[in-house]
């Protein structure tokens, strides 16, 4: 019989769960809970009073064109902003993890960017991308009208997702180089030695013994995306122009706070939750087929 | 250790002369201010406060910024739900519906009744006491700091195409920026479009044309009131802003394109601007070294008779269940901040106007207006009071009018980026805002403003 190790009465591990579960409670469940309460009511912002209107909320949101504008504008973000973070992260890792001249150095500096406060990293950007000051201007220079976030809804879409992938980038690159380096390197050398290249090793060897790390990193990127997209919208384009980058988390925001519109704002924040564990769900579903766990 | 020692010499110092400089008698009674302004704004409410403080010792108010006007509500709503509402707190002109309908007030009227003040409301300039006023007349707040939109021009400019006052029509305006243009001028006149711009171009161009935001008389006269602009002159205007736009008279300024409105007037890049006579301070500041420029009422279209401009800016609230000693603080402090001195001292120091006519008329007897930085301003004062405020003059009283702002910069942008029409633009605009409306009254049934 297998020996194991554990504690002779149940309560002795109910009490060292204790802490953890009474955080979860009071930092998620609790407000959770509450949001669901205020979705179904119309709350008056000072505590007025409120009344219970049922699905209301969720029916005037989602007739809202605005609002499917939001959904497309979040998700349009999320595979744009994912892919570009994640591939970059990739290739900058696997060329650190080559050893080439300078690796050590860009092992360190390119986690930067990932310590940086979004609004931080939204400001910086805004200069960078103005296209009247900053190095766009000289762009717009040789090509006039090329470059207008103000009024063109795309240049402003992929000013944000610029911004959002580099802070993003950096994060990704250290699991991706954690994961390389886990690698054995005999296995390469083996590959070397039977004289495949570089790029079918990474293909055969690196990408398939990596899986797992993507997938995780796939599932923290979109869901981040979703959620931390909030500083550098609020900063560079406060969801304009035209509603252009008005992501649903910003709308949240606005509409909640700005707006004083709690349940619409309670609802808002109800169905970009279920949006986020539905995707969760179905990258578990069908991607996770195809990880490799060692 | 002897800076330790050093520090710990000077804080009991400290210590001591401060408990020797208060008075023998009872500790003062402390009360709270939140406040929306930050930066230099934020520093002269500060020495408000302090003259305040030090020109009594029965009370203390303890003056907090909350970074800005929305900060300052939403942060106020959370502490009131949780009971820890400050005393007074400064809200900004847009909030003023949402306000009475909260029922978490003390009416500003009745408190300095209350407790014994007497304030003349025939001494504020109509047009900024009845923004704040119900459709009755009661102020329940007090106006505090206090803006109009102004037209700001650059003389040098003008001289060029041979004209030395500011265009009165936008007739006038049209063909002066068409000349300006043809005069080799890149930029003859910046706007924004963003959703805080509707004070300048759809608010204050509303009132001065006598031109309905809403129906109920903008909302005075009930929460079922709606949108009506795109049945306006609005539209009239929109349409050729929009032309003059095309036509490269007329560019767009925003922080985020590099530089906003102000900057480009200051540094000469533009020639034309329309922004709060608070900005008047900064152009002064900032501007290129030898221009000349000055400002004007906001033009009216020809034949139009002039109403009132609108005042923006905030007011200052009192809020329900406080003590009575602080409610006694409060109404001190409302008392200083009412006085013509003070109102010097915060015109001096900031842009905003005088909100009293005594305020003004003193601030015109010690020869503020006279001086170079400050001259100029009282147009502020002339386009505020060009009539009585009609019933559509008289404000805008509109439930979650910010998210209606927002709405017209949104709006504004697809309209400017060709991707509806005019008209089209403002439809969108009536709809959308109506619905934010309609949700504003469903979420205070069986309730009326005051």
């Amino acid at each position: 019989m297998e020996k194991r190790v554990t504690f002779g009465k149940w309560t002795i591990g109910i009490l060292f769960a204790v802490p953890q579960l009474i955080l979860i409670f009071t930092f998620f469940y609790w407000p959770a809970g509450q949001a669901v309460y205020w979705s179904l009511t119309l709350q008056q912002p000072w505590g007025g009073g409120n009344i219970w209107v049922g699905l209301d909320n969720f029916r005037s949101i989602l007739a809202n064109a605005d609002y499917w504008n939001s959904i497309t504008a979040s998700l349009t973000f999320a595979a744009i902003s994912t892919g570009l973070a994640m591939v970059i992260a990739l290739v900058l890792a696997t060329l650190t993890d080559r050893q080439l001249a300078g690796s050590r150095l860009y092992r360190v500096v390119l986690i930067w960017p990932y310590g940086i406060a979004a609004p931080a990293l939204a400001l910086a950007f805004r200069f960078i991308l103005a296209p009247e000051a900053g190095f766009m201007a000289a762009v717009n220079k040789f090509w006039p009208g090329f470059w207008d976030p103000g009024l063109n809804g795309a240049d402003a879409m992929a000013s944000v997702i610029v911004a959002f992938s580099w802070k993003y980038v950096g994060y990704n690159f250290i699991f991706f180089l954690a994961a390389l380096q886990a690698i054995p390197r005999s296995l390469i050398e083996a590959a070397a030695m039977d004289g495949s290249g570089v790029i079918r090793r990474f293909w055969d060897i690196q990408f398939p013994l990596i899986t797992p790390t993507i997938f995780f990193l796939l599932v923290i990127n979109i869901t981040e995306s979703f959620q931390d997209s909030f500083g550098i919208v609020d900063i560079m384009t406060a969801g304009g122009p035209a509603n252009a980058t008005n992501l649903m988390v910003y709308k949240i925001y606005s509409d909640g706070f700005r707006g004083l519109d709690y349940s619409g704002a309670a609802a808002q924040s109800i169905i970009l939750m279920l949006l986020i564990i539905l995707l969760t769900i179905v990258q578990f579903r069908f991607i996770e087929r195809r990880v490799h766990y060692r | 250790m002897t800076i330790i020692k050093r520090g710990l010499a000077a804080l009991a110092a400290g210590a001591l002369s401060t408990a020797l400089a208060a008075p023998a008698s009872a500790e003062p009674v402390k009360f709270d201010f939140w406040f929306g302004l930050s930066g230099d704004l934020a520093r002269v409410v500060d020495t408000l406060c302090k003259n305040f403080n030090a020109s009594q010792s029965d009370y203390e108010v303890v003056c907090t910024s909350q970074g800005n006007y929305d900060a300052t509500l939403q942060n106020t709503i959370a502490a009131f739900r949780a009971g820890k509402q400050p005393t007074v707190v400064q809200v900004y002109d847009v909030g003023t519906a949402t306000m009475m309908l909260s029922g978490a007030y003390k009416p500003a009227d009745k408190l300095m009744e209350e407790n014994g003040y007497k304030i003349d409301y025939s001494d504020y300039f109509p047009g900024i006491a009845r923004y704040y006023a119900t459709s009755k007349g009661e102020m329940l707040s007090f106006p505090f700091n206090s803006s109009t939109a102004l037209m700001y021009w650059n003389k040098d400019a003008f001289a060029k195409i041979g004209k030395t006052e500011a265009p009165k029509t936008w007739e006038d305006v049209g063909a002066d920026l068409k000349a300006l243009k043809d005069a080799g001028y890149d930029c003859p006149m910046a706007i924004n479009i963003s959703g805080n711009e509707s004070w300048q171009l759809m608010e204050q161009f509303s009132a001065i044309h006598n031109q309905p935001i809403a129906s109920k008389n903008n909302g005075y006269d009930g929460l079922d009131a709606r949108l009506e602009m795109n049945k306006t002159k609005f539209v009239q205007y929109v349409t050729d802003l929009k032309k003059w736009y095309d036509a490269g008279l007329i560019k767009i300024k925003s922080k985020d394109l590099g530089q906003d409105m102000v900057q480009a007037f200051a540094t000469g890049t533009c020639q034309v601007i329309m922004t709060s006579v608070g900005d008047h301070g900064t152009v002064g500041k900032t501007q290129k070294e030898g221009m000349k420029w000055d400002v004007a009422e906001l033009p009216v279209y020809a034949g139009t008779e002039r109403k009132n401009s609108l005042v923006g800016g905030a007011s200052l609230w009192v809020l329900s269940g406080k003590s009575d000693a602080e409610y006694k603080g409060a109404a001190a402090f409302l008392n200083f901040i009412h006085d013509p001195k003070t109102a010097l001292f915060w015109s001096t120091n900031t842009g905003y106007i005088p909100v009293t006519k005594s305020g003004f008329e003193y601030m015109k007897s010690s020869g503020f207006y006279d001086k170079a930085p400050y001259k100029g301003r009282e147009v502020a004062i002339e386009s505020l009071t060009a009539s009585e405020p009609t019933e559509i003059t008289r404000g805008i009283r509109l439930g979650n009018f910010t998210q209606i702002r927002a709405e017209f910069g949104t709006q504004m942008q697809a309209i400017f980026a060709n991707k509806e029409s005019v008209q089209d633009g403002i439809d969108a605009l009536v709809k959308n805002g109506d619905a934010i409306l309609d949700r504003f009254q469903q979420t205070y049934p069986n309730k009326t403003l005051p």
